[in-house]
């Protein structure tokens, strides 16, 4: 692509080593380190008042930091006492609201952080973003004039036009409708790697997160519980919390019965185990729902189904186990059982995830 | 970068949530404009607590008995005048359709612009004995003089009819903006719940809309109680002329101070009513998806009856005493074409535009001092600063004498004492007064215009315009002056306009041989020069329309849900979908 040629490659490495940041003297995020390699692409995901946001404000360089610091290729830009300002960073970034400026048209509203360059050059980039996000033609528009999805277009080409080493998006498609969500994500990805930029993005959502994101970092209270791919989110969570906030299951009770073997209401379930797990520790088993397959024909543990969601491809049913216990599981949705059915399953763990029993972070039922 | 560093907080949400902790300037300044501003009302209540001498007890023995009865027979007349008015032409304009609709909806506002104490002087230039409609009624009767009666129009039914007729557009406005806020969901539900169109305005529409109406009532009242040029004209004691008569005639300015003091605690309840009713107002939002009300088609003679009725206050509040005035100016040619008058437009002018500017500032400042550093104590300051707006003229015009006057004599008397020279007056009977008085009435006019303009600024602009490499001061000038510009010149227009119609603090306040407009429209009508007092009425009647119109774009563009297409200027289309769902053309 053109842009790639014309831009110089000048992406950001972003390194927050044990950082605090607060309002008012009350902490809000408390020692989060991080690493996001060069043109990589990150997301801080959480539930609401998780401190994601201000994680984010504290890089843009819109709050200090009370403790640890901040790094961006190597040059510290926040540390206690010190906060580079916003607008030396070379850091973009796209609001929520968009926050596009109202009496600017697009073509000035993207030109407004390049508005030191030469005209020829400005009017070529502005040209070359409206191109790449397919908005060639709206130069004269104004901000109000446009739906919500080309807003927020402008408002990432506004963010992109100065070339920023580092881009911070903070919940850009929160007002857009769901199912639009993910694509836009993905085409938002698809840009940032066309502009060759380091991204970090703020969501709720973990569809978007995933569609998104490189790297996904799972906040809570303030705290980093795990900074991980997708994936290992999914597969390995590091505690209770990922595990429940990051895709669906169930956690149910069991028993450590071998190194390498825990033994709960689906019977012994083996897979590796950290040392600190030895026989006979009361442990908590994460099922997913996945982890188990309908077999009428072989399948050793009898179910009863409770109750099941149609989504398209597959069903989600919740299936209660003869000791009561209640696990969900996914299914293709060519076979269709009805509630009260009775079916068998097979195991099909490829990952064991226990926690010791107790630990905190709430399950989902 | 060329523009210079700049002084200015850094960013505004970041210092908001900052603890308190270097000099605090913003909230230094507003709390001290806030203390300037409400200087007047602080002196005028500070007299209820001074020693009473024989005027006082002498007025309490006479006169205040009266003020109080006609002051709230006026009130409570006017009260039900506007509703009766006000509420009914609302509904129909926002709720049914009917021939004319559309021109009725800007045109019941046109009597706002017309002061009530011209009205006065148009009503009794015609209704006079001498007037061209007791002339037309002899010439058809044949009757003469004493030989009919005939309704005394300078009366205190008269004053209620004329203040109702120019002040009923206060609830008509806001009531017919709470129905065109009303979110359509509410009274489709009501529908689907088996409630008729009717059942359905009665049961949902107007208790929705009743904090509306009961905000719009106390902003007409609190006119009938500031009203000094209409009661004074018909000879009604009231208040405001038993403070003139007080400080002129009987020459005792601590009891025209008490006299004062008793109004504004009748201005304080109003205040407490409109705030209460605000409050409520906001719990009255339930959800946030509007659209088009579906509108209620009249035809036959139920058009003919909504026409009749949306026609009436426009032709009595407006068009017949302006066709007057116009009728008079053109015969009286001569007295406005001539330079005496165009000095006198002159003065009027740059006193107004000198006072738009002055409040137009402070409320940036103050407007300003919340945005950074909100927080209890700006929020405070700001609102006493903005309470002006319910004071009459009259009572600010006694609390900015009392202490300028005191300031002079002191000054003078030592001045005198110790250098032999007089300083004579420097603060009272010069502009200087007259443009602290204005200030302190019309700062809420500004302060909510340019408050509701910064408001459409967001905090996330601010930052965005950082991140994309502006400083603060660039901020403020490449992004917060141009979207603010509609708005300020909004604010000036509005000052400017207020100032142009202000009567009584003018009158008390202004230099020796200073005049208004205002002022001698008065003096002329008071020496029952009714045709020649036209032309400076007529001229702040147009004048008073720019508002009018602005008022009218500014309402049918601020529409819910119209923002899509504001910039089409054109009239929103009937039964058009919710917004487009955000997002529906990205794919």
């Amino acid at each position: 692509m053109t842009t790639r040629a014309m831009a110089p490659i000048h992406a950001a490495e972003v390194v927050l080593d044990d950082v605090d940041v607060g309002y008012s003297g009350q902490r809000v995020v408390h020692a989060v380190s991080l690493e996001l390699p060069r043109g990589q692409i990150g997301c801080l995901l959480g539930p609401s008042g998780c401190g994601k946001t201000t994680l984010l404000r504290a890089i843009a360089g819109f709050e200090g930091v009370m403790r640890g610091e901040i790094r961006l290729n190597d040059q510290t830009v926040s540390r206690p006492g010190y906060t580079l300002a916003p607008e030396k960073r070379n850091v973009g970034m796209v609001f929520q609201d968009f926050a596009l400026f109202p009496h600017l048209d697009v073509a000035r509203n993207i030109a407004f952080g390049i508005r030191r360059w030469k005209r020829g050059d400005r009017d070529r980039r502005v040209k070359e973003l409206l191109r790449l996000i397919g908005l060639s033609g709206y130069e004269r528009a104004y901000p109000h004039a446009l739906s919500g999805g080309q807003q927020q277009r402008i408002a990432l080409a506004r963010a992109l036009a100065p070339k920023p080493q580092l881009l911070l998006l903070d919940e850009p498609f929160s007002s857009m409708d769901v199912e639009l969500r993910t694509d836009l994500a993905r085409e938002v990805r698809a840009i940032l790697r066309a502009e060759n930029t380091t991204g970090i993005l703020v969501t709720h959502d973990q569809n978007e997160a995933f569609a998104f994101a490189d790297r996904i970092a799972v906040l809570n209270n303030g705290r980093l519980c795990q900074w991980d791919t997708a994936y290992h989110l999914y597969h390995k969570p590091a505690d209770r919390f990922v595990a429940d906030f990051v895709g669906e299951g169930t956690i149910i009770p069991g028993r450590v019965c071998e190194d390498d073997c825990v033994e709960c209401a689906l019977g012994k379930i083996r897979g590796p185990l950290s040392s600190r797990f030895v026989p006979g520790t009361p442990v908590d088993v994460l099922v997913r729902p996945d982890d188990v397959e309908l077999d009428l024909a072989s399948g050793e543990i009898p179910a009863e189904v409770t109750a099941k969601t149609f989504r398209g491809a597959d069903f989600l049913y919740a299936l209660r186990l003869q000791d009561d216990t209640e696990i969900l599981c996914v299914a293709p949705s060519h076979d269709n059982f009805v509630v009260s059915d009775h079916v068998r399953l097979r195991l099909n763990f490829s990952h064991l995830v226990v926690f010791p029993r107790g630990d905190t972070g709430a399950a989902r039922p | 970068m060329s523009t210079p560093p700049s002084t200015q907080p850094r960013t505004t949400r970041s210092s908001r949530r900052r603890p308190v902790t270097r000099p605090n300037l913003w909230q230094a300044t507003s709390v001290t404009v806030a203390l300037v501003l409400a200087l007047p009302v602080l002196v005028v209540f500070a007299h209820v607590f001074l020693p009473t001498g024989d005027v006082w007890q002498h007025l309490r023995e006479t006169m205040l008995g009266e003020y109080v009865t006609n002051s709230l027979a006026l009130l409570f007349g006017v009260g039900i005048g506007v509703l009766v008015i006000g509420v009914p032409v609302a509904w129909l304009v926002s709720v049914c359709e009917f021939p004319g609709r559309r021109i009725f909806q800007w045109a019941l506002m046109l009597p706002l612009a017309m002061p009530a104490y011209i009205i006065a002087y148009t009503y009794t230039g015609m209704f006079d004995f001498t007037g061209p409609v007791q002339v037309l009624f002899r010439d058809l009767t044949g009757l003469g003089y004493g030989q009919y009666w005939f309704p005394e129009i300078r009366s205190l039914t008269g004053a209620m009819l004329m203040l109702t007729l120019v002040l009923y557009p206060y609830v008509y406005l806001l009531t017919r903006a709470a129905f065109l806020e009303q979110s359509v969901c509410v009274l489709e539900v009501s529908r689907t719940l088996g409630s008729g169109p009717y059942a359905g305005f009665f049961h949902v529409a107007l208790p929705l809309a009743r904090p509306a109406v009961i905000a719009g009532l106390t902003l007409a009242l609190m006119e009938v109680l500031a009203d000094y040029g209409t009661v004074a004209y018909f000879g009604i004691a009231t208040f405001t002329t038993g403070i003139f008569r007080t400080w002129y005639g009987l020459a005792d300015p601590a009891a025209a101070a008490q006299l004062a003091a008793v109004l504004l605690s009748f201005v304080f309840v109003l205040i407490l009513l409109e705030r209460w009713s605000r409050m409520r107002a906001r719990f009255h939002h339930t959800s946030s998806r509007y659209s088009n009300l579906p509108r209620y088609q009249l035809r036959g003679w139920k058009a003919a009856a909504a026409v009749t009725v949306c026609l009436l206050p426009i032709l009595f509040g407006f068009l017949i005493p302006a066709v007057q005035l116009a009728f008079w100016a053109v015969q009286t040619v001569d007295h406005w074409v001539n330079p005496t008058f165009a000095q006198l437009v002159f003065n009027t002018f740059y006193l107004a535009a000198l006072a738009a500017v002055i409040a137009v500032a402070l409320a940036l400042v103050l407007a300003y001092a919340r945005r950074m550093q909100g927080g209890f104590i700006t929020g405070l300051a700001v609102r006493v600063a903005g309470m002006g707006y319910a004071v009459p003229g009259t009572v600010i015009a006694i609390g900015v004498m009392l202490p300028f006057a005191w300031f002079d004599n002191t000054l003078d008397a030592f001045m005198r004492d110790r250098f032999g020279i007089s300083t004579g007056l420097l603060l009272s009977g010069t502009l200087a007064a007259l443009l602290f008085a204005y200030a302190v009435r019309f700062l809420a006019v500004s302060l909510q215009t340019v408050e509701a303009g910064l408001g459409k600024i967001k905090p996330s602009m601010d930052d965005a315009a950082r991140s994309l490499g502006m400083r603060p001061l660039g901020t403020l000038t490449r992004v917060h002056l141009p979207i603010m510009r509609g708005t300020l010149l909004t604010a000036l227009l509005l000052v400017f306009v207020d100032v142009l119609k202000e009567l009584p603090a003018t009158l008390i306040l202004r230099p020796f041989d200073f005049n208004t407009l205002a002022v001698r429209a008065y003096e002329l009508a008071g020496d029952e020069r009714l045709a020649e007092s036209s032309s400076a009425a007529l001229a702040i009647v147009l004048v008073g329309l720019l508002p009018v119109i602005l008022l009218s774009v500014t309402i049918e563009r601020s529409r819910p849900g119209q923002q899509q297409r504001a910039q089409q200027r054109g009239e929103p289309r009937q039964g058009e979908p919710l917004a487009v769902p955000a997002g529906a053309q990205t794919a």
